[in-house]
């Protein structure tokens, strides 16, 4: 099995920013707007290579949602670029009429997610987005790992069809996926074998799981390590499977515990195989500012407490 | 379009589409008929005359006008509209607000029904689908217009005047939206639930060319929206303020906001029908 490490950290927006000048050279149908932050979103290669393609909105995100769906009747597929926060609670309802239930095939791009945004604090600190928009039926809801996963999810969503939502950050992570690794929309991403405890993480909490998957394994326990990459449509097929290997599970996620990934595999395990589980996650509570380093040990969100939830689960298995 | 578009004929087909309207919401007891009745004649005006469109519908259009309505509880007029117009069967008008129906409450593409390409019923969000699906019209360089209607209670919507913004800065003068200035919502008159004020100003200050005409007379509207394509395509969206009575050719339900969403009773029915004529056929 292959041993997960990094000699390069970048932050995930910039693999976002990569994809979608890649795609913008593929596909002349890519289209791609942004509300004032295209500097923030690393929107600027596309813009600057495609400008008849590139649509400066303004502080108006409802308006983009808008403009995003009709663009879509011509022929288009836009990809629209915000904060999370301004992606999903502030247009909620221009996401649900105007692109989810008109089946619009817009990309909803959202970067600056959960707490490792960081000193902004918890006005920009969104928590309940990957919630909401795993509500909304049709919508596909995508939380890529590192730099060169958020490239790969962003290209695969070029070929996709359907409103989609792709969550990823602004700190400077560990790059830890290959280049060249497959990514399939919608397929579980297994990053270690294993039989004692199942970790289903994603976003920036997976490389925190691989690092948990250290301690534990120097503790002699066999972690299976699987980065559920797409939330919505969740393999199910993997979970259970996986589940049923290792008889106990943690979820781990930077997002609320309400809403998010441990969420959805905890329903798929109630109604097929009930399996003890154990979340990591943000307690029903806001973020503040800090780093991202602070916020996620203050949170509950660092690898010693990826471990601990694993210790535990492993305990209640029956 | 193969049917007669001269003002006879439109007259004939929008007296139609208002008997279409009364007998749709009172079958199923629910609905949107003022303002329905208020802008039939603009839509037949729009689908008989001015669009360039293909009932043989398909989503992108290419080389088609569009036309997007944002106020989507006036679903009515432009059901009756679209089925008259060669959409789909104007039998499925009797389906409307029905359970399995494709012509639901508020205007939605889920279901497939043909002419429509947004759903919409929650206010505001129009005019941003039709600048949008305009700005794919200039990206494949389609020399189409899209039309777009909106309520005048509607303008209280913040998303509006995101919109109206952007279409001025980013010269969207193939767009022509239309609002039905009928003065009326749903807890009573616009002027005492939240006032316009100049809602011509206002709309010029945004930047865009501005023209009223009366929504009631089909003479009217014909030469409004002739005048309107006259102002397109000159570096600056369009937008009509279109002056309607709510409840248009219903005596009874004209000049208050009472009928806004209410359903007639059978007699209701008998006493509105008797004041439009049957020139197509009911369904």
């Amino acid at each position: 099995m292959t041993k997960f490490t990094f000699t390069e950290k970048k932050d995930t927006r910039s693999g976002f920013g990569v994809g979608l000048h890649e795609l913008g050279k593929k596909n002349s149908n890519v289209v791609a707007l942004c509300a004032d932050l295209t500097g923030s979103l690393k929107m600027d290669a596309f813009k600057k290579e495609f400008p008849e393609r590139f649509y400066q909105v303004g502080i108006a995100e409802a308006n983009m949602m808008g403009l995003a769906a009709g663009m879509t009747i011509g022929g288009k597929i836009p990809f629209t670029g915000t904060f999370a926060n301004f992606s999903t609670g502030r247009v909620y309802d221009q996401i649900r009429q105007s692109i989810a239930y008109s089946d619009k095939n817009v990309k909803i791009c959202a970067s600056h997610a959960g707490l490792t945004l960081g000193e902004d604090g918890a006005t920009h600190q969104i928590l309940e987005d990957v919630g909401m928009m795993k509500m909304l039926p049709g919508m596909t809801v995508i939380v890529p790992c590192d730099y060169n996963q958020t490239k790969a999810a962003t290209i695969a969503l070029g070929d996709h069809h359907g409103p989609a939502y792709l969550r990823f950050g602004r700190p400077s992570w560990p790059i830890f996926m290959a280049a060249d690794r497959p990514f399939v929309i919608g397929k579980a991403d297994k990053l270690i074998e294993g039989t004692d405890v199942t970790i289903f993480a994603n976003g920036h909490m997976v490389w925190q799981a691989v690092e948990a998957e250290a301690i534990l394994a120097a503790k002699g326990i066999s972690v299976e390590l699987i980065n559920i990459h797409t939330v919505k449509p969740l393999d199910v097929e993997a979970i259970l499977a996986s589940a049923s290997k290792t008889r106990c599970v943690v979820t781990a996620e930077e997002h609320q515990i309400n809403g998010g990934l441990g969420d959805s595999v905890a329903q798929v395990l109630a109604r097929f195989n009930p399996t003890p589980i154990e979340m990591v996650a943000v307690n029903d509570s806001f973020g503040e500012s800090g780093t991202p380093t602070q916020l996620l040990k203050k949170y509950g969100l660092s690898p010693e407490n990826i471990v601990a939830a694993a210790e535990k689960a492993i305990a209640r298995k029956k | 379009m193969s049917q007669p578009n001269d003002l006879e004929s439109l007259k004939k087909i929008s007296s139609q589409v208002r008997r279409d309207i009364v007998r749709m919401v009172h079958a199923c007891q629910s609905g949107h008929p003022g303002g329905s009745l208020g802008c039939a004649d603009f839509f037949v005006a729009l689908y008989f005359k001015f669009m360039k469109h293909d009932p043989k519908f398909n989503m992108e259009a290419k080389g088609e006008d569009l036309f997007f309505l944002s106020n989507g509880h006036i679903s009515p007029v432009f059901y009756s509209t679209l089925a008259r117009a060669g959409y789909f069967d104007v039998k499925e008008l009797a389906t409307f607000r029905m359970l399995n129906s494709r012509l639901q409450g508020h205007p939605a593409t889920h279901e497939h029904l043909p002419g429509i390409r947004i759903a919409s019923g929650s206010l505001g969000q129009g005019l941003s689908v039709a600048l949008g699906a305009a700005q794919a019209k200039k990206l494949n360089k389609e020399d189409n217009f899209v039309y777009v209607l909106m309520g005048d209670g509607e303008q209280q919507e913040g998303q509006i005047w995101e919109a109206a913004m952007y279409a001025a800065h980013n010269k969207m003068d193939n767009v022509i939206a239309t609002i039905d200035y009928n003065g009326q919502q749903i807890d009573g008159p616009v002027d005492k639930i939240l006032s316009l004020l100049d809602l011509k100003a206002k709309w010029e200050s945004f930047g865009w060319i501005v023209q009223e005409f009366n929504g009631n007379n089909m003479a009217d509207v014909v030469a409004g929206l002739e005048k309107a394509q006259k102002l397109a395509k000159n570096g600056k969206p369009v937008m009509n303020l279109m002056k309607t009575e709510m409840g248009y050719g219903v005596d009874y339900m004209m000049g208050s906001h009472k009928w806004h969403g209410v359903a007639p009773n059978d007699e209701e029915l008998q006493k509105a029908l008797a004041q439009l004529e049957e020139t197509q056929g009911d369904y």
